[in-house]
């Protein structure tokens, strides 16, 4: 037994002379010192690259069997499903993955939220992980055509058709993307090139990036303390622990309850009701009928809204676009020092807690038909998302009377001009509603830190607590 | 400097000279990979006209047939149709299709946009975002609204179109639905892709 044992710590010795094998390991597991006092909420990074892994791995046996042709790709799906030896279960892995990718980086981004995660120092590791989000985005996308059915073709010629939107060069673009002047089978060519090829080696190398920008600035907590302020003697931090063991062993807890929640996903609701595989979806493509109801899957529905909820198409698309990337300017936006919401201002946990609300609720209208109140609501709430931003920014610091007066009075200006563009006979008394909701939100936010309490902050303690 | 030479000018010359010849090296490159999305000999090759018999279209039927993979709707209008054509002048945003002619046939320019009046024949492809509007030619249905004279509603996002393809206002659409260039060969058959002038 010792014998074995030095012939590994030799063979060790013999890597690392030529490898920094222990060196990595080190630096990134065993004497990575993270803050001590990780919550629950610190479970999905983990599990975010534990979806990566089932979807590379899933995806790759899929490829095994798919046929990316647009006479055979639909069929092929359904020999997967029923003739492949547990294809089906491939099959329902990567599909439920896809789901739980958005849930799980959703509630990763959250978190960010919540703790300033994304300030100073960490903007490149927010930036790195807003480039994963659109490279999911996309990875998404392009593999919801590849099955072939009807809202794989009439979702990505919606998609596609954004492109057309954009002045001048619009038409040339979309033809140039879909390969053809509808889409086709050059469309779903390229398509499956991009997905099982080219953007998983995007993602593959922005996460190693977003690692390693952690790792070199260190992990945020939920007290938002900078635990290298505090260092023992040793020169580690005195709040931090290890990686491994420590979190390898709590994160392992996670993965425990994640899987669980995934396979009875997998197992018993693999469709969920619709939103995860859309029922349109077991039609094969037809492209002289689109489906009565139209919907992208859930995790693009709060900024499909957004585009809904402008008429002009090429501002809907910049508006939708802006949904996602406003969020890239966050650790320039928020710069109100204090990074944790624990010690925040309650007027900073409420506005926290409606754009979660407000996002969810997006969502919720963008599986729905387009009805005038529903319209509205999307428009309403859209205007809300965006102005959000602002808000975070306002509240980076105190604000005086003329100051929070004026931004009430400029963005409620700007709401309602815009209403009054839109205004048709017969509209108004749903436009003034829908116009309470932006406006009050804003008088909330502008003028509560000048009449109440409600913007008080807590003291920030030195060390992390619990 | 030695021996007079400048050697960050001469470093900064050398930098310049091999960024520049790569550059152009690595867009040379980058051509045939961007120019290779555009579609292919193939594609360009299919689209050829479409020949549609239409002799068993009822008043108030809508049949589909396909052009360049899009969906053509011939739709056969009764004359309540046609009188509510005229009806709606005042909620469309372009009824005498003048503002977004390029690529539209003239026959497409009034307000039945069509050749014959009795037939609309439209490319039903919404021109917002390219989804195949339903056609919906009952009056004042519960889910459209007592002003509803028939048409056709897009179910991405809600665009609205009257019987000839014009589109409401205030719907995410932008213009009106296409026309494609068509050619009656008799009473009951019609040329979809070429008309007059190129046959």
């Amino acid at each position: 037994m010792e014998m074995l044992m030095n012939a590994l710590k030799g063979l060790l010795g013999w890597v690392d002379a030529r490898f920094p094998a222990t060196k990595l390991w080190e630096e990134h597991l065993s004497k990575y010192y993270a803050p001590k006092n990780f919550n629950f909420w610190y479970f999905f990074g983990s599990l975010a690259l534990l979806v990566l892994v089932i979807q590379v791995v899933t995806g790759i046996f899929l490829t095994m069997h798919y046929k990316p042709d647009a006479t055979l790709a639909f069929a092929s799906v359904e020999y997967i499903m029923r003739d492949v030896n547990w294809g089906w279960l491939i099959r329902y892995m990567h599909s439920t993955g896809a789901s739980a990718f958005f849930i799980v980086v959703y509630l990763h981004m959250f978190r960010g939220l919540m703790y300033g995660s994304f300030k100073k120092p960490r903007e490149l590791i927010w930036l790195f992980g807003m480039f994963i989000f659109l490279a999911l985005m996309a990875e998404a996308f392009m593999g919801y055509l590849l099955p072939w059915g009807q809202m794989s073709y009439w979702g990505a010629q919606v998609i596609v058709n954004l492109f057309g939107a954009i002045p001048f060069v619009g038409e040339e673009l979309s033809i140039w993307i879909r390969g053809d002047y509808v889409i086709s089978d050059a469309t779903l060519n390229r398509f499956f090139a991009f997905h099982v090829a080219a953007v998983p080696l995007v993602i593959i190398g922005l996460v190693v990036a977003h690692i390693i920008a952690l790792h070199e600035v260190g992990s945020n907590n939920p007290d938002g303390v900078e635990i290298k302020k505090n260092k023992g003697a040793d020169g580690i931090p005195l709040d931090g622990i290890p990686f491994h063991p420590y979190y390898t062993v709590k994160d392992i807890v996670g993965v425990v309850v994640f899987l669980m929640f995934f396979a009875a996903i997998m197992f018993f609701g693999p469709e969920m009701g619709g939103y995860f595989l859309e029922h349109a979806n077991f039609v094969p493509a037809d492209p002289l009928k689109t489906p009565e109801h139209i919907a992208p899957v859930w995790y693009f529905t709060p900024f499909y809204t957004m585009l809904r909820a402008v008429p002009d198409p090429f501002l809907g698309v910049v508006a939708m676009g802006a949904g996602v990337v406003v969020l890239a300017f966050l650790p320039w936006l928020d710069q109100n020092p204090i990074k944790s919401v624990r010690y925040r201002s309650a007027l900073h946990k409420l506005n926290l807690a409606l754009f979660v609300a407000v996002f969810v609720f997006l969502g919720y209208l963008g599986v729905k038909s387009p009805e005038p109140v529903l319209s509205e609501l999307g428009l309403r709430f859209s205007e809300v998302y965006f102005v959000f931003f602002y808000v975070l920014w306002f509240h980076s610091k105190s604000r005086d009377a003329k100051f929070s007066f004026m931004s009430l009075i400029v963005w409620v200006g700007l709401f309602s001009l815009n209403d009054v563009a839109r205004y048709v006979e017969g509209a108004g008394e749903l436009m003034m509603i829908g116009w309470l909701i932006p406006a009050v939100y804003l008088a909330v936010m502008f003028l509560a830190p000048l009449y109440t309490n409600l913007n008080a902050e807590k003291a920030v303690p030195e060390r992390v607590t619990g | 400097m030695t021996d007079g030479v400048d050697n960050n000018k001469r470093r900064f010359l050398t930098i310049a000279a091999t960024t520049a010849v790569a550059s152009v090296g690595a867009v040379g490159a980058a051509v045939p990979f961007i120019a290779s999305w555009n579609p292919s000999a193939r594609a360009k090759a299919a689209g050829a006209p479409v020949e549609a018999d239409f002799s068993k279209l009822q008043p108030g039927q809508m049949m589909r047939v396909e052009w360049r993979g899009k969906p053509v709707w011939i739709v056969r209008r009764t004359e309540q149709n046609l009188k509510d054509l005229a009806s709606l002048t005042d909620s469309l945003r372009d009824p005498e299709s003048t503002l977004h002619t390029k690529g539209q046939p003239s026959y497409a320019a009034n307000e039945t946009r069509a050749i014959k009046a009795e037939y609309a024949i439209l490319v039903g492809i919404c021109t917002h975002l390219g989804c195949s509007p339903t056609y919906r030619p009952e009056l004042a249905p519960a889910d459209l609204g007592e002003k509803w004279r028939g048409g056709f509603f897009c179910p991405c996002h809600g665009s609205r179109f009257d019987l000839a393809g014009r589109v409401y206002k205030n719907v995410p659409a932008p213009t009106n639905l296409e026309v494609p260039k068509h050619m009656y060969l008799s009473e009951t058959r019609v040329m979809i892709g070429v008309d007059e002038g190129a046959a």
